[in-house]
């Protein structure tokens, strides 16, 4: 189990006058796997955003700590792994390709060995040298968690992780979660019951609406 | 942070001979631009200044054809979050300076080169002293334009927005460098021309200083 922490205070957030949601407050601790649901509109992803360090809350704050030491946020991107329907990886380059570029960027080892068993988990194995735009929109998915998954996260952030996906690429996703959130905090933004089913606790967004 | 960057540029670089979005453009601006000032100019004899001027003139529309690419590329594609997610602000701004350091060296390098054949009147009497206003223009352009992609990315209108940001920053850059290029012409001394280096030096430190200031509120929603 990590000794990873992550912790909302009270956090609000709006865009202009209007308001997305309003005193949030969690606190999740080393492993599990928690949800986040809510109607279209809600602020499901605006809320993992900001826990994952992408947006600001308009009040209120996020705290990381990994072995009980404050994670600065220019060094918050090594222990998260992000998964949303707003990502896209290069198209222009094969997985191996985007894999290997993540790996130097990151400024961390490519390790062949665990790309390759993420390939082979992800049914993307035989793939690899292909490039990004010839792959299906679930194919782009699964891709996607081995973005995330690569560098051995402590903390996976899931915006709606099985969207696009067939029944193969579900279970090999809900496997994947279930593997992570024994060690790691795995939070999900979902509307699916059957992503939410994994989780042990949910937050709903409509109720942080005054 | 120096080899993320380095990993950075690669990474660009790699993607750009794939795609041909910045180079495409930037050789297609380079060869029409020096054409219409040829055909403007026809049999007239032009003068020093005025070819020192239009030198700089090719090489501030050239850069704000292709430069901004380096961000609005990774906007429109919508790759900036994944970019976000792998590494520091600082990091990214490093890795897309140094994209745009050696693609403006290399696109100023033809024009000059086209220029000393084309124009008989462009003949360079102080080498060093070009030399020298020639890479510290050269930093100065690529560190603007650099930042300012950054900031008109996330706008609607881009295309607009680039030109109008990139003049008034650009300006006292343009203006230093072609004084400066006009004293390599006419074989003015580098001692002669210190103050004009001086300006140029400055504007370069500030404007990198500046970028990695702003940065990282630029690259933040």
């Amino acid at each position: 189990m990590s000794n990873y922490i992550v912790k909302a205070k009270e956090v609000t957030k709006t865009f202009g006058r209007r308001l997305i949601f309003e005193g949030i407050s969690f606190y999740h601790k080393g492993n599990g796997i928690f949800g986040v649901s809510g109607p279209n509109g809600s602020g499901k992803s605006t809320l993992i955003k900001i826990v994952a360090g992408l947006l600001s809350p308009s009040r209120g704050k996020i705290e990381h700590k990994n072995q009980n030491k404050d994670i600065i946020p220019e060094k918050l991107h090594n222990h998260i792994g992000f998964v949303s329907p707003y990502l896209v990886l290069y198209e222009e380059f094969s997985a191996w390709e985007n894999l290997n570029y993540f790996a130097r960027i990151r400024g961390i080892r490519f390790e062949k060995e665990r790309v390759e068993s993420l390939l082979e988990h992800f049914l993307l194995f035989n793939r690899k040298d292909d490039l990004l735009k010839t792959y299906s929109s679930g194919m782009k998915q699964r891709m996607k968690f081995i973005f995330a998954l690569m560098h051995n996260p402590e903390l996976l952030i899931l915006d709606e992780p099985t969207s696009n996906l067939d029944v193969e690429g579900k279970n090999s996703v809900y496997r994947i979660i279930r593997e992570e959130g024994e060690n790691n905090i795995v939070i999900i933004a979902s509307n699916e019951s059957t992503d939410l089913d994994l989780c042990s606790d949910v937050i709903h967004l409509d109720k942080y609406k005054n | 942070m120096k080899s993320k960057s380095f990993s950075l540029f690669l990474k660009d670089y790699h993607s750009e001979l794939r795609t041909r979005y910045a180079i495409n453009s930037l050789a297609m601006f380079i060869i029409v631009a020096i054409s219409i000032i040829m055909f403007a100019v026809g049999q007239e004899k032009v003068s020093e200044s005025l070819t020192g001027g239009l030198f700089w003139v090719v090489i501030f529309f050239t850069a704000m054809s292709g430069l901004s690419r380096a961000f609005v590329s990774e906007e429109e594609r919508g790759t900036s979050l994944t970019l976000q997610l792998l590494s520091a602000p600082s990091t990214v701004f490093s890795g897309k300076l140094i994209f745009n350091i050696i693609l403006v060296f290399c696109m100023n390098t033809i024009i000059a080169l086209l220029y000393s054949a084309l124009f008989e009147t462009f003949i360079i009497r102080n080498f060093s002293l070009f030399i020298l206003s020639f890479v510290l223009g050269n930093f100065g352009l690529a560190i603007s334009s650099t930042i300012i992609a950054a900031i008109i990315a996330k706008a609607g209108a881009k295309g607009t927005l680039y030109p109008v940001l990139s003049f008034p920053i650009l300006l006292p850059l343009i203006l230093t460098s072609v004084q400066l290029t006009l004293f390599a012409l006419d074989g003015t001394s580098i001692e002669q021309a210190k103050y004009e280096l001086a300006i140029v030096v400055s504007y370069d430190v500030i404007m990198l200083t500046v970028s990695y200031l702003l940065f990282d509120f630029i690259w933040k929603d």
